[in-house]
């Protein structure tokens, strides 16, 4: 019965019994004083730069240094030798650039996939799995940089009004006019580039890329209260965990009906048309709302420490 | 040394700038720098790839008037495989840099040697 209603949160079996530390949290308590540090630090310096205390420190850095050239010479010279016996950059009989596969992609991958553009049908389609990854590493990279970064609201009010974690420069005509007019276009251009995935170069990875930008733009001009007014926490939560359970989804229906020999429901489309492409298209706004919310949460966690 | 040397210029290029980058991870002491050098490997890496991937006299691969032969167009596996590098190279920066932010904020320094110091120190 223990474990039920340790399940549904009425019971916390481990308060009572287990033994507790309270950790040292470097923002309440630091490590040292401002003048501890200060004498520390020039301790510290003295020691490391000091000639006559550390002969044998300089010399190893000396030695350090002239090895670590030496290698990378090696290094290169070694590179350079292999690279004059490589096939040359441009001949189309490489085993590389006249392999099967990129054949078969060029030939038959507009019939497959219904994208025009080969490198997106390719990545979208035949390595769908592999992108997958990719979405998820830009995920996991956001969620460790939050973890590093992300600063606790009563923290956030202890700071002083200097400090430009919070307190932005109240108005910058250029910087505002500027931005009322660009944003609206990049935000225009980003989703052009993300909406043509399948036709023209670009895709989600450019497209969110430029959204993202425009994001930053409009953050850093307009400050952090009037974006929190379309984009706070709560909308990137929802935002980059559904484009990735869209992406997710979406790429197991396609593997499962094509891996079994059904017929999926997503047509191909007319070639060339915006609604074309099969998956292509939900997968390219999958992945674009992805990297745009990791672009704009980088900058956030990077300047505030929040979203 | 072989005869394609002049004629691979751009591989050439694309590996003194990953030995550039592999010797700034080596000699540089600050942590910044040490992260700008590992970018600096990755862009030698996407040249490479692009430069193995380019094939003289042809296009880039998206099919225009239905040509789809395969003399008309450059191999598009090594496109997208700088893809996934730059991806990968964007989220690999920000996370380095965010652990800089902290050991910045721990330590008040960016020099790796001084922050060995203090690890030791701290008996860590």
């Amino acid at each position: 019965m223990s474990f039920k209603s340790w399940i549904n949160g009425e019971e916390d079996l481990l308060l009572n019994n287990l033994k507790t530390t309270r950790r040292e949290d470097d923002h309440v308590k630091p490590l040292l004083t401002d003048e501890e540090k200060k004498s520390e630090n020039s301790k510290v310096l003295n020691k490391i730069y000091n000639v006559e205390d550390n002969r044998r420190l300089k010399r190893f850095d000396k030695t350090y240094r002239v090895v670590a050239i030496v290698f990378c010479v090696l290094l290169a010279a070694a590179m350079l030798f292999t690279i004059s016996y490589l096939p040359k950059v441009g001949d189309p009989d490489t085993p590389a650039n006249s392999s099967v596969v990129s054949e078969r992609y060029i030939e038959s991958g507009l019939q497959e996939t219904g994208a025009t553009n080969i490198v997106t049908g390719m990545i979208l389609t035949y390595r769908a799995f592999d992108t997958f990854g990719e979405t998820n590493v830009l995920f996991i990279a956001t969620v460790c940089v939050m973890v590093l970064l992300m600063l606790d609201e009563k923290i956030l009010e202890k700071l002083d009004k200097t400090s430009d974690r919070i307190y932005e420069p109240d108005y910058d005509p250029i910087l505002t006019l500027a931005a009322k007019v660009l944003c609206p276009i990049i935000l225009l251009f980003g989703i052009y580039i993300v909406l043509n995935g399948q036709l023209s170069p670009g895709g989600g990875f450019s497209g969110g890329a430029i959204l993202g930008a425009a994001m930053i733009l409009y953050n850093a001009a307009m400050g952090f209260g009037k974006t929190q007014r379309f984009f706070n926490e709560n909308i990137y939560k929802v935002a980059k965990i559904t484009a990735l359970c869209m992406y997710g989804l979406i790429g197991t229906y396609f593997y499962i009906t094509g891996a079994n020999g059904i017929d999926n429901m997503i047509p191909l489309g007319t070639v060339g048309a915006i609604l074309s492409g099969g998956i292509i298209l939900p997968i390219d706004i999958a992945v674009g709302i992805e990297v745009a919310c990791t672009m704009y949460a980088f900058y956030a966690l990077f300047r505030r420490g929040g979203l | 040394m072989g005869p394609n040397l002049l004629a691979n210029y751009s591989e050439a290029v694309a590996f003194i700038l990953f030995v550039i980058g592999f010797a700034n991870l080596l000699l540089q002491k600050n942590l910044i720098k040490k992260i700008i050098g590992l970018n600096i490997m990755d862009s030698g890496l996407y040249l490479f790839l692009a430069a193995k991937g380019y094939i003289t006299g042809r296009v880039a691969p998206i099919v225009v008037d239905g040509v789809q032969s395969v003399e008309a167009y450059i191999n598009p596996v090594p496109s997208g495989l700088v893809l996934t590098g730059i991806v990968v190279s964007v989220s690999v920066t920000a996370f380095m840099l965010a652990l800089t932010v902290r050991l910045y904020k721990r330590y008040h320094t960016l020099n790796l040697d001084e922050i060995s110091m203090w690890l030791n120190k701290e008996g860590r």
